[in-house]
């Protein structure tokens, strides 16, 4: 243990803490800006660049980074003289001085740090005059850039390479035109990102964010010749509320339908049905590659689950050796856009270019997917829009109406109902649960004897077990974040020494709850915890919890579809893969 | 075997070279054949002499004659006189300003009286190409007495007790640098040498690396022996080909002579040196900044602790040292720490090693013990200012250091000395600035380069001082008020007292002792809208002085605007609405009847 004075009070730390933690045990709140953490999950950028945190430690020649200086036995540090009071000010003056400072029309208006930071020292002008930088501005079918806001804290580029190890961004330039970048100040687009957005929903300014299609949806619901069907994720049932004042954690989901109704989705569908039937789908194609090597024939193994499209771009653009080993299914997303285009516009009666489909989602990597050419029939996409959870609250506000005041509503049938599997797909591991459940049950002819596959939980980056399918030992990993999906994928490269089966890929931290389309949660992984519980807290109450028991699932296989992975289901809720690794060319 | 009677030694530093050394050199090897002298008579090619003013240098021995300005029609007559007929050159030899007499031994200069040369003990003296002639005078020698006599601990020990203090700038006693190295235990460790010289005008470095590389082989091999490393880097600067060169040639003869390898000298001790090339960042002279330039990385600094001792180069503990750091480090050992510590002021030992530049007489490479005194370095060694103008200021440390003024002419200069002024050691940058300078304009110079090499990772590098840049802009245009002054101040104070590296705690240096020590000039600049010096243009204009122009028109005809008229043999006048200032009229005129007003 270390003992130290923070600002008078005698404060002792565990060896190794820094003064902005120390300080904070001592309630005393330094303030920070390109500092980010997301405790227990790995993450933490610390370049000790923007020094809005400096401190003053007496004996020591300049000031301090709280973020990044550890506390030593018997230092003296004040937090608050008037040097530091001054430095502090002067430097957040300084980056304010190279901002453009047009909050009213910014998209983070409200959720901007800097703008937190900028009231918090209660600046009212900026006492520099000068140059801006100016940069243009890009954009892909999710993240737009606007890097004239940017203020160089650098947790994109952590995130983009060390959490996600996608490279994609990284600082170029020097001195004032320092700036983060895709290598050659290409296009984002052409570069190697994979649209998770994990840069949006760390970025503390209004540099990156998402592309926002409110206003096409808006202008479907208001157009009376179409009729507009809805889905909405898992994971945004526990985000959505946070919106709205709601506590983290707190499960939202009747009063969502009540909303989407509200705002005149004409039906108001679950996105957890398609879940269930992506279970059937990807566990039946499970089942039959394990069979297949079972029987001594050649299968690929281990199966990656398919249902993360930053995932899908990644290894496209990263393995396009490996394109066999994902799942072919669809992800829940673009099988309920194809079974609404399909299956439900013929059964109401109409033409699939008079339907158009929206989907809630916790993610950015979404809008990119629906745009994909395999997903449409001629031009007609299978979801034509996808917003995000942030969307829909701007949207629900936009429409006058509080989320607290809805009255608690059920999803619209047939499209509507879930089972608890579905649910947990929201959560790291909660795919690979889903599908445990229902593979166990097919494969044995048994009922499982305990749901909860504890050990597939938890924010653990890396999570492996092994289950025992009636003797069958059936190997299984769950990863999120990039950069431990890729060295999976280079560990089965290298000849799958564990012998997985059956590996479950989120881009995100803690999956989707943690996506990037869900509220900021401005580096507190308690709200991703809480997220988390409140998805298992939805999966335990609900009747039922295996896809397979889905009744209205059973029944599209019946009047539809045939059997899972049949000739019907392969032709709609199947995909290909394809090679999409980038290129940069020099000019 | 024929013995050669006379050495004739040519500068081939990268600054003679410009100047032809290299047809020198040919045209001397073309004539003695001719004469049949090329066995009696060798040419060699050596490191910078220092005294680049005059420029090439040719120095015959054994009699010590140091011809001056040599150009290659010069050589005949060299040859024809000096080496056949034992005569010397006359009008070659370096003319004493002060007596008008010429000198021909190098010893009696005034450039040289003062001067003690350690660093650069080779440079001048020896082929830089050739390891026979290092060794011969001592090379590699510190490099066997360590191997065969000493403890890596003894020589730890014997580094900190001569002194020697990091030559890069910040002054590090360098023993201490070692030991900490050398208690952190790791797999592999790493020796780096920081050739990343980048102040403007400084090239103390490149030519200790030109002059005298093995110096540098061999303290890097003396520092890996004592810390436990068994790899060496050198990281330098692409835009120095012929120190890359000289390296690369003494690294292979090192090799060649097992002085670098496996098992040196028998003693079991691995030790081998590689290249790493930088792109020319001023940052990347930073050790953290370096390490991830060597890396692949981008080059900007992170901050320290971890130090590069615990973890640096691929994470490895790493000791970076400057190139005058170890070109001390070999003689320190042959001759001992005491011989050592006895040379220079009580907290700086040894010499110190300046490029000394700008408005002086003799621009050049000098080294002098610590402790010498401005006005010795100016005045004797520099020979006083340019044109018998008045000394105005004195800019020490380059970007990073502070203009010096009259009042700390006496001022001994060493490490804490100069900081104490406001200004630093640095790697060894010396501009002097008489009138003609303007201040505000040398701040506004040193802070571009800065915003120019700033990574821009902090915010009050990356922005604090482009908006100082902005202000003396401002300033220099005529539009500065006195609160600009104050906000410089105040800026000048949170940059250093905030930012991230030493580059950018140090950048507002310049700033903030010119605002010291030539406040009035910020003023006049602010109130009176004057630059005295008549450098800021849109603060100053040329008025012809009626009483001396004897309208002989020679400014006219050079004045591009044609903005000058008059009568011949009458006072001409210049139409300020014409003129661009570019002072082409006030160069010409031999009156000095244009005048800056």
């Amino acid at each position: 243990m270390v003992k130290l004075i923070i600002d008078n009070r005698p404060v002792e730390v565990a060896e190794g803490t820094t003064i902005l933690k120390a300080a904070r045990q001592a309630g005393i709140h330094i303030p920070t800006l390109c500092y980010f953490e997301l405790a227990g999950m790995n993450f933490e950028n610390k370049p000790g660049g923007c020094r809005v945190c400096v401190v003053e430690v007496e004996g020591r020649r300049n000031l301090a980074p709280a973020c990044a200086t550890d506390c030593m036995e018997g230092m003296v540090v004040h937090t608050n003289s008037a040097r530091v009071l001054n430095a502090r000010r002067t430097v957040v003056e300084l980056i304010l001085s190279d901002h453009p400072n047009d909050c009213l029309q910014c998209e983070k208006n409200g959720d901007c740090e800097l703008q937190a930071l900028a009231k918090r020292l209660g600046i009212k002008e900026i006492p520099f005059k000068g140059t801006q930088s100016t940069y243009k501005k890009d954009c892909t079918l999710s993240v737009e850039r606007d890097m004239d806001k940017c203020v160089m804290c650098r947790r994109c580029e952590t995130m983009c390479n060390k959490i996600q190890s996608v490279g994609a961004l990284s600082a170029i330039n020097r001195g004032f035109n320092a700036v983060v970048s895709p290598a050659f100040e290409e296009h984002l687009g052409d570069s190697s990102c994979v649209n998770c957005g994990q840069c949006v929903q760390v970025c503390p300014v209004g540099a990156l964010t998402l592309v926002d299609n409110i206003s096409d949806v808006a202008k479907a619901l208001a157009d009376p010749t179409k009729t507009v069907v809805v889905q909405t994720a898992p994971a945004v049932r526990v985000a959505l509320g946070e919106e709205f004042g709601m506590e983290p954690g707190t499960i939202v989901t009747g009063k969502l339908a009540a909303a989407l109704r509200r705002l005149g989705f004409n039906y108001v569908f679950d996105t957890d049905w398609s879940a269930d039937l992506t279970i059937m789908e990807e566990g039946t194609e499970l089942l039959g590659r394990v069979k297949k090597v079972l029987n001594g024939e050649k299968a690929t193994l281990p199966l990656f689950t398919s249902c993360c499209p930053g995932w899908v771009s990644f290894f496209e653009k990263n393995f396009p050796d490996m394109l066999d080993y994902p799942s072919t299914a669809k992800s829940p997303q673009q099988m309920f856009g194809a079974v609404a285009k399909n299956f439900f516009a013929k059964k109401i009666g109409i033409d699939r270019k008079d339907m158009v489909v929206v989907s809630i989602m916790p993610c950015l990597a979404k809008k990119s997917e629906c745009a994909r050419e395999e997903f449409a029939v001629n031009g007609n996409r299978d979801v034509d829009f996808s917003l995000t959870t942030r969307e829909l609250a701007h949207m629900i506000k936009q429409f006058n109406l509080d989320l607290n005041e809805m009255p608690e509503e059920d999803f619209d049938s047939p499209l509507g109902s879930s089972t608890g599997a579905a649910v947990i797909f929201g959560a790291t591991g909660g795919v690979m649960e889903a599908a445990l459940r229902t593979a166990y049950e097919i494969q044995t002819g048994k009922t499982l004897p305990r749901l909860d596959f504890t050990e597939v939980r938890g924010l653990d980056g890396v999570k492996t077990a092994t289950v025992d399918f009636n003797g069958l030992g059936v190997n299984v990993a769950v990863c999120y974040g990039l950069a431990n999906a890729r060295a999976m994928m280079e560990e089965v490269r290298n000849g799958n020494p564990r012998g997985f089966h059956f590996v479950e890929v989120m881009a995100c931290p803690g999956g989707c709850i943690g996506g990037a389309g869900q509220p900021y949660h401005h580096g507190n992984s308690d709200i991703i915890r809480k997220r988390m519980e409140a998805t298992y807290r939805e999966d335990a109450g609900k009747p039922i919890r295996k896809s397979h028991e889905n009744p209205d699932i059973v029944a599209i296989y019946k009047e539809y579809y045939g059997e899972p992975c049949g000739h019907l289901s392969h032709e709609q809720l199947h995909t290909h893969y394809y090679d999409r690794s980038t290129k940069v060319e020099v000019k | 075997m024929t013995k050669i009677k006379t050495h004739v030694l040519c500068c081939g530093g990268t600054g003679c070279k410009a100047s032809a050394s290299d047809q020198i050199i040919d045209e001397f090897q073309n004539i003695l054949k001719e004469k049949g002298l090329q066995d009696e008579v060798q040419v060699i090619r050596t490191g910078c002499f220092g005294f680049c003013e005059k420029g090439p240098i040719v120095k015959m021995l054994p009699d010590n004659t140091f011809y001056t300005q040599v150009k290659p029609t010069d050589v005949r007559k060299i040859v024809e006189e000096h080496i056949i007929k034992g005569r010397k050159v006359t009008d070659l030899l370096y003319l004493d300003p002060e007596n008008k007499q010429h000198v021909s031994d190098s010893k009696h200069m005034g450039f040289y009286k003062k001067q003690l040369r350690i660093a650069l003990r080779n440079c001048g003296f020896i082929n830089p190409e050739n390891i026979d002639e290092c060794i011969s005078r001592g090379g590699y020698e510190g490099l066997g007495k360590v191997l065969s006599e000493m403890t890596p601990q003894q020589v730890i020990d014997e580094i900190t007790k001569s002194g020697l203090r990091g030559r890069g700038g910040a002054g590090f006693p360098t023993g201490v640098k070692w030991g900490l190295c050398a208690k952190n235990k790791a797999d592999q460790k790493y020796v780096v040498c920081n050739a990343d010289e980048g102040d403007p005008g400084a090239f103390m470095d490149r030519s200790i690396m030109e002059g005298d590389p093995h110096s540098i082989i061999e303290a890097m091999a003396i520092c890996g022996y004592s810390i436990g490393a068994t790899k060496g880097l050198v990281y330098i600067r692409a835009e120095y080909p012929l120190a890359i060169h000289r390296l690369q040639v003494a690294i292979s003869q090192a090799r060649e002579y097992g002085l670098l390898g496996k098992d040196i000298l028998g003693s079991g001790f691995d030790f081998d040196i590689e290249l790493r090339y930088g792109a020319g960042a001023f940052v990347c002279g930073e050790e953290t900044a370096l390490i991830h330039s060597m890396e692949g990385k981008r080059g900007e600094p992170t901050f320290k602790p971890p130090f590069p001792a615990v973890s640096g180069y691929l994470e490895k503990p790493t000791n970076v040292n400057n190139v005058e750091t170890f070109a001390n480090v070999p003689i320190i050992i042959t001759k001992g720490a005491d011989w050592f510590n006895k040379i220079g002021s009580e907290k700086s030992k040894g010499t110190k090693v300046f490029a000394l530049a700008g408005q002086i007489n003799n621009v050049g490479l000098i080294e002098v013990p610590m402790g010498t005194t401005l006005r010795e370095i100016i005045y004797e060694i520099g020979g006083g200012i340019k044109g018998g103008r008045q000394f105005k200021a004195v800019q020490t440390g380059g970007p990073s250091g502070g203009c010096l003024t009259t009042k700390h002419l006496d001022t001994a200069i060493d490490y804490d000395s100069l900081m104490a002024a406001g200004s630093m050691m640095g790697s060894g940058g010396m501009v002097v600035m008489d009138e003609t300078s303007c201040m505000v304009a040398i701040a506004k110079f040193y802070l571009e380069f800065t915003c120019e090499e700033s990574c821009g990772k902090c915010s009050p590098c990356r922005i604090g001082n482009k908006r100082m840049l902005e202000i003396l802009d401002k300033i220099t245009k005529g539009n500065g008020t006195m609160e600009d002054l104050q906000e410089l101040r105040n800026l000048a104070g949170v940059i250093k007292d905030t930012a991230l590296c030493g580059l950018g705690q140090t950048s507002p240096n310049p700033v903030l002792s010119t605002l010291d020590n030539f406040w009035d000039e910020y003023v006049e600049h602010v109130v009176d809208k004057k630059c005295r010096a008549g450098v800021c243009k849109q603060l100053m204009h040329y008025e012809i002085n009626p009483e001396k122009c004897i309208g002989c028109g020679a400014c006219a005809r050079v004045c591009p605007q044609e903005a000058i008229s008059g009568e011949k043999k009458m006072a001409h006048h210049i139409d300020n609405m014409k003129c661009i200032k570019c002072g082409a009229c006030h160069e010409k005129c031999k009156f000095g009847a244009i005048e800056i007003k």
